[in-house]
């Protein structure tokens, strides 16, 4: 019985917000949390679990990293190279396929937000 | 020789006057796999999911007959069992993860043993990235394990996803006017749509396929070896630790050997031109082998195989309704075989389900990638060329290990060395992208200065390197 990627605590940060980045992460046990910081004030935007991916966007754009992401609990993560996801996609297309579906998920679940909350203001 | 009955394999018309079946997947349309290693289950998987998008609904019938739960050769796909670091990514980003029960181990480190001396080379952001995994279920005589088999696991995903296992030799494939006729070893046949080959080079199918028709190359091989050593999960902590150890030794004809930690036991692996007694006696003897082991003594192996590996592709490895894929048809030289399986099995399931099963389908959407790797196996037979210079030149392998050790210790200094050597011991970057990184200048200047360093007369640069690579290999 083994496993696969880094160990992380209860509460450490896997990735900062405003960050560069350039590796998207795969959890393979425990869940993270996202949490999008301004103003002093920490928002949490979802909650994600085994075989959940987060820090895609850092493998398409040189921007910096939109959230923190944080350990709940004891977390296992593995690593996805840019490299080799990028070289992965150029054979292979339809590697995308399940992180375009997750991010059209992620775009509805924040627009649907955005309307509840402009509609409440 | 394309007698009616006979497999022609480029073309149905040189038998037929048209072609009587359509040469796309329909609803009904009914695929054997030959063989459920990793090439043959990922081909159902993703076969069935492909078709399951665009709601076409078609039959996979996998011929299989080992039981992947059996411990020891006869539920083995001989192995040396390492998942490597690009593919476990891969397998990650498809969604497939590899269970903590299928993990025998997570590699984080390759240390390299010279006899010059040793270096540990750690992976990137010190992350447990390669899986060590037992294709059967263990060694033979091994204790039951509460693990489970990578090929096992393999197929269960084929099968949850509505592949149909027969647990079935196939003796024969032949070409007739429904299409595709199976016969398994108990004489049984069944007709087919599309039949997919992956047998590995360890089947008489190949030979049966080859002696059909001229038109058909099977895969040139060459013997290897591999067997198990019972340590104790203690014992391997402390000696091997979560590190695959690769040796680089004067031996000819070894290509490359490398000793990989799994729960109770180490698997030995030995690939080169025709492993035999001679080289496995030198490799045992060799006290870079020994020092590994408690006490500098090999123990007696608990299991041990010659299995054939693949070096050089199938040629075509398509035909009309017939494709050839992992070992069968083309793979990597000596590394990631696995990978390259998920690769060619993927491309041609691809093929099967949006372009078609005619061998012109395959021809221009499958046979690239083959033709991509092979031209990359080219490159990679010069890599290996240039690994033997260093393997016979004592001068050369302490420049390779001064270097080494210099970006192992200095995080400031750019792993060149370290990069080379880490994506040809685990397969991780095609040879192509590893050779174009030897040719850098800073990649050449530093070799060079290395070379000049290590070897200056009465210099202590061996000693020191070794003392400290040394503590490297105690520390983990
Ligand atoms: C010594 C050695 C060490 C290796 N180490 C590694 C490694 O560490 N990592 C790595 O990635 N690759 C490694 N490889 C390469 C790897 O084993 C192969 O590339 C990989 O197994 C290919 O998968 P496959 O599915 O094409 O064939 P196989 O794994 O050979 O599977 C073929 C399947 O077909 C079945 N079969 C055969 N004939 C018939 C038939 N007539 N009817 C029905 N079923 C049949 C067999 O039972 C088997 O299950 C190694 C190879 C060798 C020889």
């Amino acid at each position: 019985m083994a496993n696969l990627g880094k160990e992380y605590n209860d509460g450490e940060v896997i990735v900062r917000q405003g960050e560069m980045g350039d590796c998207m992460f795969v959890i393979q046990k425990g869940e993270v949390e996202a949490i999008a910081e301004a103003n002093g004030k920490e928002l949490r935007l979802r909650k994600m679990g085994a075989n959940e991916f987060f820090g895609e966007m850092a493998l398409f754009e040189e921007e910096t990293r939109t959230a923190t992401i944080r350990a709940l609990g004891p977390a296992r993560v593995l690593t996805i190279d840019k490299k080799n996801f990028l070289g992965g996609i150029h054979e292979d297309p339809s590697l995308a396929f399940r992180i375009i579906k997750t991010m059209s998920h992620r775009i509805r679940d924040l627009t649907d937000r955005l309307a509840h909350y402009e509609e409440k203001v | 020789m394309d007698t009616a009955g006979n497999l022609s394999y480029l073309s149905e018309r040189a038998q037929q006057a048209r072609p009587v079946q359509p040469g796309t997947l329909q609803d009904g349309s009914r695929i054997a796999v030959i063989g459920a290693g990793p090439a043959g289950s990922m081909f159902s998987y993703f076969l069935l999911n492909m078709a399951d998008t665009i709601a076409l609904d078609i039959d996979v019938d996998i011929y299989e007959p080992r039981h992947f739960c059996h411990r020891g050769p006869a539920g083995c796909n001989h192995c040396g069992g390492i998942v490597s670091e690009s593919l476990v990514q891969r397998l990650a980003t498809e969604g497939i993860m590899l269970p903590e029960d299928v993990v025998q181990r997570g590699i984080e480190s390759y240390t390299l043993h010279m006899d010059v001396g040793d270096v540990e080379i750690a992976t990137p952001l010190n992350e447990k990235r390669i899986a060590a995994i037992y294709r059967g279920n263990g060694p033979r005589n091994s204790e039951p394990l509460d693990t489970h088999s990578f090929d096992g696991y393999l197929l269960d995903m084929a099968q949850n996803s509505g592949a149909r296992v027969i647990h079935k030799l196939v003796t024969d494939v032949r070409r007739n006017m429904d299409g595709m006729q199976v016969t398994s070893a108990d004489q049984h046949c069944d007709t087919y749509d599309l039949v997919v080959v992956a047998t590995g080079v360890n089947s008489r199918l190949m030979e049966t396929l080859e002696q059909q028709t001229q038109e058909f190359r099977r895969p040139e091989r060459t013997k290897t070896f591999i067997c198990e050593f019972k340590l104790g999960r203690e014992v391997i902590r402390n000696t091997f630790g979560p590190s695959m150890h690769v040796f680089l030794l004067d031996i000819p004809r070894l290509e490359f050997a490398a000793l990989i930690p799994k729960g109770d036991y180490v698997t030995l692996c030995l690939l080169g031109d025709d492993i035999d007694d001679e080289l496995m006696e030198k490799f045992f003897e060799s006290p870079e082998v020994r020092n590994c082991f408690p006490g500098g003594v090999i123990p007696a192996h608990a299991c041990h195989c010659y299995p054939r590996i693949n070096i050089r592709a199938a040629k075509p490895a398509y035909g009309d309704r017939l494709v050839m894929i992992g070992d069968s048809g083309t793979t990597r030289l000596f590394k990631d075989g696995i990978g390259a399986a998920y690769r060619t099995a993927k491309a041609a399931a691809k093929t099967a389900v949006f372009h078609g099963i005619m061998a012109e389908d395959f021809k221009a959407h499958y046979w690239p990638l083959c033709q991509k790797i092979n031209n990359d196996n080219r490159v990679g037979k010069m890599v290996f060329a240039f690994a033997t210079l260093v393997q016979k030149a004592r001068f050369a392998r302490r420049g390779v290990l001064r270097m080494t050790v210099n970006e192992q210790r200095q995080a400031s200094v750019t792993p060149r060395m370290s990069g080379v050597l880490w994506d040809l011991f685990s397969g991780s970057a095609p040879y192509t992208d590893v050779f174009l990184r030897t040719l850098h200048p800073a990649y050449i200047g530093s070799l060079l200065w290395n070379l000049l360093a290590s070897n200056m007369p009465g210099h202590a640069a061996e000693h020191d390197l070794q003392s400290e690579s040394e503590h490297r290999h105690v520390e983990h």
